[in-house]
């Protein structure tokens, strides 16, 4: 077994050492009662050569949605998924990068003396984040976004004492499902969520919202883009949010539309949370990804999860080290506001590589590319009959498409076989939406994959 | 080679320099400015950095140089397994066909994918006795989460609302924490005089108002909580459920079914155990098993296997929801399950053996200077303390932690269990030579000696790394959270731009 070194005569000079006659005798602390008599029922022990070939029929028996126009036939899909996932470029630097093993080898970095590249790193990273956001100050990461949302609902709910949250319909729809489950806990009688719905435009129903607001209100969450890709009027959520003396939060499962948008921020919210799996460069069925989550310095006490700050060593050289720990489990224990105890430190580095190769220049221009590449995809697939945009409202690079006889379900599954996944059925978060396909694009689509997913959808017969 | 002293990335670059390589877009261009009302547009951009490739992979390859890491020794971290991550499970989690997947494509394209999910799962469920298990909490403490957000769904379709969860002295501080969430009431329950839980002392508790006891086995002092049953038995006879934390499986693999002690709801670490690496903080990934009665309440989706097709059943009418989006950690699925294939149920046996000998070991080679917190047969890791040393010589824990980095070691877990004072949690893993152990042990011997010869150059250590010991108190005092332009190089924030 390559990974466990012991020789017979490494472990029979131990147990000398330690006084035992066999190993067997080091597990006399666990009663006979309990222990398990019989070998475990795992399959076979495979070596490197089988394992990589094992590994890799599962893999080969998985369709890669990277696929291009007229390239498929070998495993490869052509596909428009979003809706929470947007795959952007991975520079080859940025893997290459991650796999220093003295970065993805390493524990969280509680001795700072020899973790000072972790804490930098992530130090770097709540500022690209608190920039991106247009916030004062980010965490260190959160699990994703959904949990990112569901924390900052707890963060709202503490910092304003009111019990209640609401929630756009344009919120990702499992972004809802988990403020639900990890509210549940809190409200022995029902729900403490309300859904606010989206009007023609595909944005939050502000006169809804009006009217779902009061006095037990902690919280608004509303998503830009949202989750049918309409870009929203964050501001005029967050000042309903404030004359309510509820607390805003902004939603951004795709980072790079805020090279255009609006920041949450920017909006006045007062949280803003997000998931920047995209520009991670493994999209790995949706996890990891990476949390992400700032606010306002008035609330940092508040705020969930891990923080690195900027100090001095003993001789006054810039240093990092982890801070605010009294807010965390780990100290006060049953008092604690969170049960977060690490973040997602590898895909915040993957984050921020790709962040800093990018630059300011490089957000901005990849902005424009997704937007070109949708407005170009909007213009070309609504002009083919039968299928019309489902909401009004201005986009980014993703868009929901009435899809010619009313299954979007129906549309997916008929193109996947042709080797071109459409987009995402809306039908299987919310039934009434089921004539609705979501469509993703990025920079990485060209105008030819466009125009095929175009054909494709002309030829569907319902 | 003496480290650089790498200043932030904002520090770097020069205006109008990028790192990008964008494609540009073959589709007519459009006028942003006209497409987006003004009041949804970017007032001012972000400052992000502007740096060429090089100087990015320059900046990022000095700060790795910083850090210490499995790869380079020994990380002993008590609770928290550092072992090696092998290498082929980087290279398996690389393949296109996993690392490429989106979340949302037709199931009969993620065929491979659900698959091995499923396999992972009844993998978890042999090694920990129970009946199914969900991969979707991203770590430890989600699993927690998810743990009791079960048992609170199970008692109330019993028609009960019990508020009280037992949790010992000993137990990890994110259990309290995760009960707190779920709105249960804490008590805190004492280990007995030898370190493990004694049944009449959570028979007090035992009444209709009790929910469950969260217990670790084995516990964070490294010995295996051999009452468990009995308490399993008290537990249940109340009507209470039992929840493990299983951050410490590696030392029971093979040995004990956790769902065989009376367990009904166990979280494992996959970062810990099952060698998935931990990334500097993550990503981890803590699946959760139960027995049959808690099935129904299993975050949604499960995978299900229908002969030789996969699916994803959303249609869970008694689940606690969703803990996260997508399917968790899929990431680290794959690294995990690699990881049971390669060792397979005798490799894995042997792991936990072997990491129990090595933990022996240690104690028997540094109790004698470091006095262990409980005189009881260790599992994985043991627990030493100051006692002595403080005594002899006023060198503490921390000093003795900070030491270890001069001789090129990462400290073990220290002041925690906070039952053991000065408390050094050293948990070795099986991946280690009996080489290396000794070096390690040599230079603790070394640090005591050095400790009764020179106690300041051992308070003032390290003494080797680049960088001295790093003011805590002003970080906190003082925090900045964030880079910013005028830093100004005195003692306060500046002015200007917010820092917190």
């Amino acid at each position: 077994m390559r990974y466990i070194p012991h020789t017979p005569d490494d472990v029979a000079r131990m147990l000398r050492a330690c006084g035992a006659a066999s190993v067997e005798e080091l597990f006399a602390g666990v009663p006979k009662r309990l222990r398990l008599a019989r070998p475990l029922a795992l399959p076979p022990a495979l070596s490197e050569p089988e394992l990589a070939a094992h590994l890799g029929d599962l893999a080969a028996r998985n369709v890669v949605p990277t696929g291009r126009a007229n390239s498929r036939g070998n495993g490869e899909a052509l596909a428009f998924l979003g809706a929470g996932v947007h795959r952007h470029l991975a520079p080859a630097a940025q893997d290459l990068l991650l796999l220093r093993a003295e970065f993805y080898t390493s524990y969280t970095p509680y001795q700072p003396e020899i973790s000072q590249g972790t804490l930098q790193a992530t130090f770097e990273f709540q500022t690209i984040v608190a920039e991106l956001f247009g916030l004062d100050v980010a965490n260190a990461s959160l699990y994703d976004g959904a949990s990112a949302a569901a924390e900052a609902a707890l963060m709202a709910r503490r910092a304003t004492g009111r019990p209640r949250v609401v929630v756009s319909a344009g919120l990702h729809p499992e972004y809802r499902a988990c403020c639900d489950a990890y509210l549940r806990g809190l409200a022995p009688d029902g729900s403490l969520v309300t859904v606010v719905p989206v009007d023609a435009s595909g944005a939050t129903d502000l006169k809804a919202l009006d009217r779902a607001l009061s006095g037990d209100v902690a919280c608004v969450i509303a998503q830009s883009p949202n989750f049918f890709g309409v870009i929203e009027d964050l501001e005029a959520v967050a000042k309903r949010a404030r004359a309510h003396g509820a607390m805003s939060i902004g939603a951004c499962a795709e980072p790079v539309a805020l090279g255009l948008i609006r920041a949450p921020g920017e909006a006045d919210c007062d949280i803003a949370i997000g998931e920047g799996l995209g520009l991670c460069g493994h999209t790995s069925l949706g996890g990891p990804g990476v949390g992400l989550f700032a606010t306002r310095s008035a609330h940092v006490r508040s705020m969930p999860g891990r923080l690195v700050g900027e100090t001095v060593d003993a001789e006054g050289r810039r240093g990092y080290v982890l801070t605010l720990a009294t807010r965390e489990q780990h100290i006060r224990r049953e008092k604690a506001t969170s049960n977060i105890c690490t973040n997602q430190g590898l895909m915040a580095l993957a984050f921020t590589i790709n962040a800093c190769l990018l630059g300011r220049r490089g957000l901005r221009e990849l902005a424009e590319a997704n937007l070109a590449i949708a407005e170009y995809a909007k213009a070309r697939l609504t002009k083919i009959p039968g299928y019309a945009l489902r909401f009004s409202g201005p986009t980014f690079n993703e868009f929901a498409l009435r899809v010619r006889g009313g299954d979007a379900a129906r549309v997916v599954q008929t193109l996947a076989v042709r080797g071109v996944v459409p987009g995402v059925s809306v039908g299987r978060f919310d039934a009434s939406l089921r004539d609705t396909l979501l469509i993703g694009v990025s920079e990485l689509h060209r105008k030819a994959d466009i125009d095929q997913l175009a054909a494709a959808l002309a030829e569907f017969q319902p | 080679m003496k480290l650089h002293v790498e200043k932030p990335i904002f520090e770097h670059g020069a205006p109008g320099r990028s790192g990008a390589s964008i494609p540009a877009p073959d589709v007519p261009a459009v006028d942003a400015l006209s497409l987006i009302p003004a009041a949804l547009r970017r007032a001012a951009p972000p400052h992000l950095p502007e740096v060429s490739e090089v100087e990015v992979v320059r900046h990022f390859t000095r700060l790795s140089q910083w850090n210490y890491a499995i790869d380079l020794g020994l990380y002993p971290l008590g609770s928290c397994t550092m072992k090696y991550n092998p290498k082929i499970n980087e290279k398996v989690a690389r393949l296109p066909g996993f690392a490429q997947l989106h979340p949302y494509q037709p199931e009969s394209q993620i065929q491979g994918a659900l698959e091995l999910m499923w396999a992972l799962e009844r993998a978890l469920c042999e090694l920990g006795g129970f009946a199914r298990a969900t991969l979707q909490p991203a770590a430890g403490a989600n699993g927690e989460l998810a743990g009791l957000m079960m048992i609170r769904a199970y008692h109330h379709d019993r028609g009960r609302r019990p508020t009280k969860v037992l949790i010992p002295d000993s137990a990890h501080g994110t259990n309290a924490a995760s009960a707190a969430l779920n709105g249960f009431r804490i008590v805190p329950v004492k280990t007995g005089a030898n370190g493990v839980l004694e049944p009449d002392a959570i028979a007090k508790e035992c009444d209709d108002d009790l929910a469950a006891i969260m217990v670790t086995n084995p516990s964070t002092l490294g010995l295996f909580e051999e009452n468990v049953d009995a308490i399993a038995e008290l537990v249940h006879r109340a009507g209470g459920l039992v929840y493990m934390d299983g951050a410490n499986f590696n030392a029971l693999m093979g040995k004990v079914r956790p769902g065989e002690t009376g367990v009904d709801v166990m979280h494992l670490n996959l970062h810990k155990t099952f060698t998935t690496p931990h990334g500097g903080g993550g990503p981890g990934s803590g699946p959760v098993a139960v027995q049959e009665a808690l099935v129904p309440f299993l975050p949604a989706p499960t995978v299900e296997r229908d002969g030789d097709r996969f699916r994803l059943d959303y249609a869970r009418e008694k689940s606690v929801g969703r803990l996260r989006s997508f399917f968790g950690n899929f990431g680290m699925h794959v690294r995990a399950y690699t990881y049971i294939r390669e060792m397979g149920a005798a490799g894995l046996s042997l792991a936990t053996e072997m990491a129990v000998l090595n933990a022996n070991y240690i104690r028997a080679r540094l109790a004698a200077a470091y006095p262990v917190a409980f005189n009881h047969p260790c599992m994985h890791e043991v627990v030493l303390s100051d006692k002595k040393l403080k005594k002899e010589t006023g060198v503490q824990t921390l000093d003795v932690a900070k030491r270890l980095m001069d001789y090129g070691f990462h400290p073990p877990t220290i002041y925690f269990p906070l039952i053991a004072p000065g408390a050094l949690m050293i948990e070795p893993t099986e991946t280690e030579t009996l080489e290396t152990l000794d070096e390690f042990c040599d230079a603790m011997l070394a640090i005591a000696a050095e400790a009764a010869a020179d106690p300041a150059m051992v308070k003032s250590a390290p003494h080797t790394l680049g960088i001295r010991r790093l003011d805590e108190t002003r970080a906190a005092r003082k925090p900045r959270l964030r880079w910013s332009a005028d830093r100004g190089g005195d003692d306060d924030n500046g002015g200007g731009t917010p820092t917190v």
